[in-house]
């Protein structure tokens, strides 16, 4: 008999050092209790977190990677949103 | 990111090959770029990639066996808790290739099956048996030494998640190594019978570690489109080769000797080594190794003995989604 597939989840973790939630990996449980337990014993066996978030798969909804030239060239050609656009003259030292 | 829940099954038209596209994607690996999941990617690249973490994958799994074998019966409580955290370290390492091997398209359940089904490859090295404790130290210092080997340049593969995974391995691998050689150390400074001991492990582990790196160059199928893929960045041979290089000066520091006697150093201080007999690798690889039946037999045991804990846990789970909608509609 073929085993039944228990659903995936992501897990993000904080480490120490203050930083936001960062994906590490992925891991499949019955549900977000056991889920939360997995990620600790899977990704967090060296102390590498203080925090972890569990979050089913299929809830994430991600951007199309064929579409990538569409959904991020609106940054790509303003290169007025970065500081080394704009000119300040050297007298007035650092700003 | 990896966001769909790819073990739910859909319908598959994902691959309509194209020459362009395959010229991009060539394009994409050529200037060093990462693939992603979701990725187009050539439907070749995908298979030698499936094939590739899950047989990985299987193999840290199985690989749990041979030292689990003696963690009832480490020779201190040090030596216990480090085996038992290595064999945990193994057995997560299994779950991250697994997790890295589903994002192409794969479930994890469809992945064990087949290898429960015998019809999945492990590494050979997992069929052979520990029979002391120096077997112990022997693997952490060969087996695991020729892993980190092989999985360092695994770091810059070309598929994201397997790269990524790798990384996350090769930092837990260097603690296996380190312990094993710890054993060796002191066995090796232990009693004339514990320095026998040690020997014995090295000689049953020496020409199965070498045939880890694989079939020698002329001879390996996967290699050119690997290599081409930026799957594999080194050859079977130039590992093995380093392997060696970096093993001898080791085995010397324990004044244990190598059971190769024809070895000999070259002018450009490479140790060259005799023929490995491929035949043998062949016949484990077959199936006929020493413990082949027994890996497989005990890896399906321990699955159908949990069948029930993923049983209760589904229907538990089932039952609070169904407590949650009634309680929703009232
Ligand atoms: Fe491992
Ligand atoms: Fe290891």
């Amino acid at each position: 008999m073929a085993t039944p597939n228990i659903p995936l989840w992501e897990v993000f973790i904080r480490s120490r050092n203050g930083l936001a939630h960062k994906h590490v990996g992925s891991l499949h449980a019955t549900d977000a209790t056991l889920a939360l337990q997995a990620a600790r014993d899977i990704y967090t066996r060296r102390g590498e977190g203080i925090s972890i978030w569990v979050v089913p798969s299929n809830a994430i909804t991600a951007s199309d990677p064929s579409e990538k030239g569409m959904m991020f060239e609106p940054a790509e050609s303003k290169i007025y949103r970065h500081p080394t656009f704009y000119d300040v003259p050297d007298e007035v030292g650092h700003m | 990111m990896y966001t769909q829940a790819l073990n739910s099954s859909d319908g598959d038209e994902r691959h309509v090959e194209d020459a362009e596209r395959a010229a991009q994607f060539q394009a994409r690996i050529d200037a060093d770029e990462r693939i992603e999941p979701n990725d187009w990617m050539p439907a070749a690249y995908r298979k030698t990639l499936t094939r590739q973490i899950s047989q990985h994958a299987h193999s840290e799994i199985v690989g749990m066996l041979p030292e689990g074998n003696w963690i009832t019966r480490a020779p201190s409580l040090r030596r216990k808790a480090a085996l038992l955290a290595k064999v945990q370290d193994e057995c997560g390492h299994g779950l991250y290739l697994y997790a890295a091997a589903e994002t192409l398209g794969t479930s994890r359940e469809e992945l064990v099956d087949l290898m429960l089904a015998g019809k999945a490859k492990y590494s050979s090295i997992f069929n052979y048996p520990t029979l002391t404790w120096a077997d112990i130290g022997t693997i952490g210092w060969l087996v695991d030494g020729a892993a980190i080997m092989n999985q360092i340049p695994l770091c810059r593969c070309s598929y994201g998640p397997y790269a990524r995974a790798m990384i996350r391995v090769c930092k837990e691998e260097s603690f296996h190594q380190r312990q094993g050689f710890e054993i060796m150390v002191t066995l090796c400074r232990g009693t004339e019978e514990q320095k026998a001991m040690a020997q014995d492990a090295l000689n049953r582990w020496w020409w199965p570690v070498l045939m880890m790196f694989g079939p020698p160059d002329q001879a390996s199928q996967h290699s050119d489109t690997s290599t081409k893929w930026k799957i594999k960045r080194f050859s079977n041979d130039e590992l093995r080769q380093k392997f060696v290089d970096a093993t001898v000066p080791q085995a010397q520091f324990l004044g244990l000797s190598i059971p190769d006697p024809g070895m000999k150093q070259n002018e450009a201080g490479n140790w060259e080594y005799s023929a490995i007999d491929w035949d043998e690798f062949k016949q484990v690889l077959a199936g006929n190794g020493p413990c082949n039946r027994d890996r497989l037999a005990a890896r399906r045991k321990a699955h159908d003995d949990g069948a029930w804990v993923r049983d209760a846990a589904l229907a538990y789970a089932e039952k609070r989604r169904q407590r949650a909608t009634l309680q929703a509609a009232e």
